[in-house]
């Protein structure tokens, strides 16, 4: 086990200089260091000593990959990318175009995106289970089929209108919680309510229906018949029999999202006023900061890597066949 | 002069490869099995005449040409600037009569009070008429209510008996057509050859036949009902600055049909290529293709887009004399989001296709091909491709609904199309403020999430009737249940 996991972890080193040479290559083959002091100090009579001075003191004043008048080592090192990106595996994330310290701010702005994030999966995880058990009762009768339709309609709704919607009916027409913004402490209650809600609905479509599959496919199955043969009640063999046994699929896509949890969701923060990383990482792209951009990267896909990890982890945990090494 | 822009291009060639795969399909009994499973579902089949309702739309808002101005320079014909395509000419009217701002649906009034002079020289602060809907009405307040009810049911009369006609029509064509060739399945209806009227009943036999039929005649008599309302009034309202909603939610129909099948055709080589040399060739192949998709995989890919439009929305601000006109430009945007939403589908689909080669490659005619020495590419194109078709077939109409919804989020947080391109998310981004306004504004988004619903759920339905008849795993469990 210990080995494995320490297998997985040296494989995530490549894979994560992938992910930042890919995103510093997306953002310099049209961005020069020229155009991002520009942008900082203001776009219009910069002088080139201003840029210049910007670029120094901010780092960007090197080659972008190749130091070709440097000797040795410092041929790679002494370049943006590897004094930028690459001091990220240490955890250093820089700072971001104002001044301000990337690690410090993902630290505060985790709170509220985990608020929203972590009600809306667990609720979530919790209706569309029920319902697709529900539906899995009672197979191939009118309600199932009921069920599945009103799967198939709810999901062909944009998530936009839930959010739309949502917020017109709560707050403006029934002024029942605030249409956006976030307070700490037991105030954010009210705040947190209406995102979580809106989350759950947007997917409650196709994630039961998700559900529903792998209960039928497993409903299948031999043992269930066995289980039934024995004189167990529908109800038992669901729960404790196809429940279990399901938890395989149901954990490859469930585990690896929750340590994207962190991350937040960019749209419901944005559209909810929320100070989280989602809606940080909205502003940063439309401000062109790319310390921020890179960071949120790299954190993301550091866990979505870990998410792959604890997949796998999972998995002895449920099924006692699985053995990692 | 026809203007050929490069989603056009691509929209022609998707055009092109389905006709030609539907020939190759034709002859090739096996191949033709699957989809006559679709056609015995009358869900799968009422959807799809929804669909190409849809298509037919965005396929004639695909053929662009610029008009010819009247006056000529040097005895050259100048060309108009704006590039319209074959739907505008046909909507002419809708879009020509544009208000001065919002009114509501079938209203002959604006939606704002405005100062008025009447004519015994009093200022009067009142709603105005408009100036084109319900302009035939002498006193609207009054006649309103009767006139839509009046045109509605001409309307609906109207579409129904050119319905009826024209099916009629196609039955005569058709039964005289096909007594050349006598079918006798399940799907397709068994054919009286001396009463054609006998043929119609038989087919009428039929379960998706009747439902198809229903829907056709539904969908006539609607159409017929908005014809003929939109020739005098604004059906679905107008906007801010007075445009038609209905125009304009018509023209994000071939917006959201671009996204959902170019990107597909785009990122389809891919990851056909992929995902099958990877399962088949293994070693280092493998390695390094199971790398790439780690790696584009593990970026979120909501991230990875906005990054990647924002950085080309730059590029293409910095090279203006690349594009003649500005619909050529807007187009170029969206063929790059296209791209780039390939880009980030396309891992999915990879692992899915290399795995099934996986498991593929250990089969016994495979190994047989092997060992009789058959080369590795004519074992790839023979055996291993037509093999994973399904799946891509599954993918890529699965893919589709998603990829509509997912144009409309990323227009509305300005990461999608070009502002000037109509699409859902931009028709809702529009009408996102209006919601606040009192009193409210509701037809645009109302109209934006209608449209797209149906086109949604249409595919949805669609997609699931396509995946029931060729995934040979959900056979075997409907088989046993």
């Amino acid at each position: 086990m210990i080995a494995y996991l320490i297998r997985r972890i040296l494989y995530a080193i490549p894979i994560l200089i992938g992910v930042n040479l890919l995103t510093f290559s997306l953002f310099f083959v049209v961005n020069t260091a020229d155009d991002m002091a520009r942008m900082q100090l203001g776009m219009k009579r910069v002088t080139p000593e201003a840029i210049a001075k910007w670029k120094q003191q901010h780092g960007y004043d090197k080659p972008l990959l190749f130091n070709a008048q440097a000797e040795g080592m410092s041929k790679i090192s002494d370049t943006i990318f590897f004094q930028k990106s690459a001091r990220m595996f240490a955890f250093d994330f820089g700072s971001s175009n104002d001044g301000r310290n990337v690690a410090r701010e993902i630290q505060t702005r985790m709170l509220p995106s985990l608020a929203i994030a972590l009600p809306t999966f667990l609720i979530g995880l919790l209706i569309y289970i029920t319902f697709a058990l529900l539906m899995t009762l009672f197979r191939a009768t009118a309600l199932d089929i009921m069920g599945v339709s009103l799967c198939v309609l709810l999901m062909s709704i944009s998530g936009l209108f839930y959010i739309i919607g949502g917020q017109f009916v709560a707050s403006k027409l029934w002024h029942w919680v605030p249409i956006s913004g976030y307070a700490g402490g037991l105030d954010s209650i009210k705040f947190v309510l209406l995102p979580v809600l809106i989350g759950v609905m947007g997917s409650i479509g196709s994630s039961s229906r998700w559900y529903r599959t792998i209960f039928l496919e497993e409903i299948g199955k031999d043992y269930v018949r066995t289980a039934r043969a024995k004189g167990l009640s529908e109800l038992r063999v669901l729960f404790r029999h196809v429940l279990k046994n399901a938890m395989i699929p149901i954990l490859t896509g469930v585990v690896v999202v929750i340590p994207l949890l962190f991350m937040g969701s960019l749209l419901t923060e944005s559209f909810f006023g929320i100070p989280g990383l989602g809606s940080y990482t909205i502003d940063a792209i439309n401000a062109q900061d790319f310390g921020v951009v890179r960071a949120m990267v790299f954190l993301g896909s550091m866990l979505y890597i870990a998410g792959l990890v604890l997949t796998d982890i999972s998995y002895t945990i449920v099924d006692p066949r699985v053995r990692l090494q | 002069m026809p203007v050929l822009l490069w989603t056009d291009a691509m929209i022609f060639l998707l055009l092109a490869t389905v006709v030609a795969a539907a020939l190759w399909i034709r002859k090739r009994p096996h191949l033709v099995l699957p989809w006559q499973r679709v056609a015995k579902g009358s869900v799968g089949m009422v959807s799809l005449l929804l669909l190409s309702l849809f298509v037919l739309v965005g396929l004639l808002d695909t053929m662009h040409y610029r008009a010819a101005l009247p006056e000529k320079s040097n005895g050259q014909t100048v060309y108009s600037a704006e590039v319209l395509s074959v739907f505008d000419a046909l909507a002419k009217g809708i879009k020509s009569r544009s208000e001065k701002t919002y009114s509501a649906p079938l209203s002959a009034y604006l939606y704002a009070k405005e100062s008025m002079e009447t004519s015994d020289g009093k200022i009067l602060r009142d709603y105005p008429r408009l100036r084109y809907g319900g302009i035939h009405l002498a006193d609207p307040q009054h006649e309103l209510l009767g006139d839509v009810l009046k045109r509605t049911v001409i309307g609906a009369l109207a579409g129904l008996l050119i319905a009826v006609l024209l099916i009629a029509v196609s039955n005569v064509l058709l039964h005289f057509f096909l007594k050349v060739r006598t079918v006798g399945s399940s799907t397709v209806p068994e054919i009286n050859k001396d009463n054609w009227i006998a043929t119609f009943t038989n087919a009428m036999k039929i379960k998706p036949c009747r439902a198809l039929l229903i829907t056709a005649l539904l969908l006539a008599m609607l159409l017929g009902v908005t014809v003929n309302l939109a020739a005098v009034y604004h059906v679905m309202g107008t906007d801010k600055v007075g445009q038609d909603v209905l125009y304009l939610a018509l023209k994000s129909i071939r917006t959201g049909l671009v996204i959902g099948t170019v990107t597909t055709l785009v990122m389809l080589p891919f990851a056909l290529l992929l995902g099958i040399a990877a399962g088949y060739l293994r070693g280092w192949v493998d390695d390094v293709i199971q790398y790439l998709y780690t790696v584009l995989s593990s970026i979120p890919s909501v991230l990875l887009i906005a990054a990647a439009v924002l950085m080309m929305q730059v590029y293409i601000e910095m090279h203006p004399e690349w594009f003649d006109t500005s619909a050529a430009r807007a187009d170029l945007r969206l063929l790059f989001l296209c791209l780039i939403l390939g880009v980030t589908s396309w891992t999915g689909l990879c692992r899915l296709l290399r795995g099934e080669t996986l498991k593929l490659r250990e089969m016994e005619y495979i190994q047989a091909a092997q060992a009789f020495g058959v080369s590795s590419s004519r074992i790839l194109t023979r055996h291993i491709v037509p093999n994973v078709m399904h799946i891509v077939l599954i993918a890529v109409v699965m893919d589709f609904s998603s990829l509509v919804l997912a144009e409309a989020v990323l227009s509305y947080v300005g990461v999608g199309v070009d502002p000037s391109t109509m699409s859902f998310g931009t028709l809702i981004n529009s009408a996102r403020l209006e919601m606040g306004r009192e009193p409210m504004v509701w037809w645009t988004l109302a109209a934006a999430f209608g449209f797209m619903l149906v086109l949604v759920l249409a595919a949805n339905l669609f997609a699931d009737a396509v995946r029931d008849a060729f995934d040979p795993r959900l056979n075997r469990t409907e088989a046993v249940a």
